[in-house]
């Protein structure tokens, strides 16, 4: 294998094998520049779709506004940081795209009639990945239960224990929620609201 | 046809008086309560931050709606969702260690007991409110009938 590679070094050359490098590094740092650049949260709000809703209830999260300055943007929980899970998921985004030129979602009407689905396909993705944007930041193992709330404490540790990942209970925490059954007034028809946990 | 020309010439001049009249008295100053005071001098607005207590504030009166022992910033209650009921149900609260909500929240107006929590006390914070550690503005002497 490798004496075949050098015997075909040496039949371009060693001028070609040069350039045909420089080109590899500039083709491949083209690609990832433009991947990066769709994974700004600039690129995400420039669709009027995620500026109009996700994007403005966002913005009075503690992901958005705080005192110490630091901010999880739109891709740091909603694109995968490890290249391959991220190319799958950009792949799928081109879903997302024929969406935007359908226009399935073009009005805060439609918005929220497609809310129940879209948080529930975002939230079966983060359970099936146990969370990882979350614990690309919050480490269970890192967590400090000293300096945790009573009630975190108690419920952290159960839920660990349980095998619970962080979206199964930190639900609805950047973005508004969808209805949610929980049993206040008339019931909600069926298939109109989530179950509560 | 004639007369209702004439009455439309009438109606034109009567509202053209009323505009000058309008903008006559606009131009007469308001008197605001502050007096000569310009806004930018007016006492800072001050940061207060929401207690944390982190266990139950004893009531002060009877009947009184207990007091939120903890930090509500961002709680959504909207038509979706109502963010305290996700640890303060009947159903949740066991399990979360929260106060449940009182039974008088399943009556309806009519005083009829129903499964589900009555939709007239879906805004908690209408009555139940959080802390904030600012210090009373004037001073009063009120005892606590519990004590």
């Amino acid at each position: 294998m490798i004496r075949k590679v050098i015997t075909w070094l040496k039949r371009i050359g060693p001028w070609t094998a040069l350039g045909l490098f420089a080109a590899g590094i500039v083709f491949w740092g083209g690609f990832n520049w433009t991947l990066e650049m769709t994974n700004t949260e600039r690129f995400c709000i420039s669709c009027h779709e995620m500026e109009e809703n996700v994007f403005k209830e966002y913005r009075h999260t503690i992901h958005y506004t705080n005192r110490s300055g630091v901010r999880a943007t739109c891709p740091d929980c909603h694109v995968p940081k490890e290249w391959g899970p991220k190319i799958v998921r950009k792949i799928q985004a081109s879903n997302e795209v024929l969406h935007k030129v359908l226009g399935s979602i073009d009005t805060p009407e439609k918005f929220q009639d497609k809310r129940i689905k879209l948080a529930e396909s975002e939230w079966a993705r983060m359970r099936a990945n146990d969370s990882q944007e979350c614990r690309n930041c919050h480490h269970y193992e890192y967590m400090d239960f000293g300096e945790q709330g009573r009630r975190a404490v108690r419920t952290h540790s159960v839920a660990f224990s349980k095998g619970a990942t962080c979206i199964d209970c930190h639900r609805g925490i950047a973005h508004q929620l969808p209805p949610i059954d929980q049993e206040i007034g008339a019931p909600r028809p069926a298939g109109t609201a989530v179950k509560a946990n | 046809m004639r007369s209702a020309n004439r009455k439309s010439v009438k109606a034109l001049i009567a509202s053209a008086a009323l505009a000058f009249a309008g903008a006559a008295l606009a131009q007469d100053k308001v008197a605001p309560i502050r007096g000569a005071t310009p806004i930018p001098d007016l006492n800072p607005a001050d940061t207060y931050r929401m207690e944390k207590h982190d266990r139950p504030i004893p009531r002060s009166h009877p009947w009184q709606p207990p007091i939120i022992p903890h930090n509500v910033k961002g709680y959504q209650i909207t038509k979706n969702v109502n963010t305290c009921m996700v640890c303060h149900s009947r159903k949740a609260a066991p399990n979360t260690g929260a106060t449940p909500v009182g039974k008088s929240h399943y009556v309806d107006r009519e005083g009829k007991e129903h499964p589900n929590i009555s939709t007239r006390r879906y805004f908690c914070l209408q009555c139940h409110v959080p802390q904030f550690d600012a210090d009373p503005l004037v001073g009063n002497t009120f005892r606590s009938a519990g004590k």
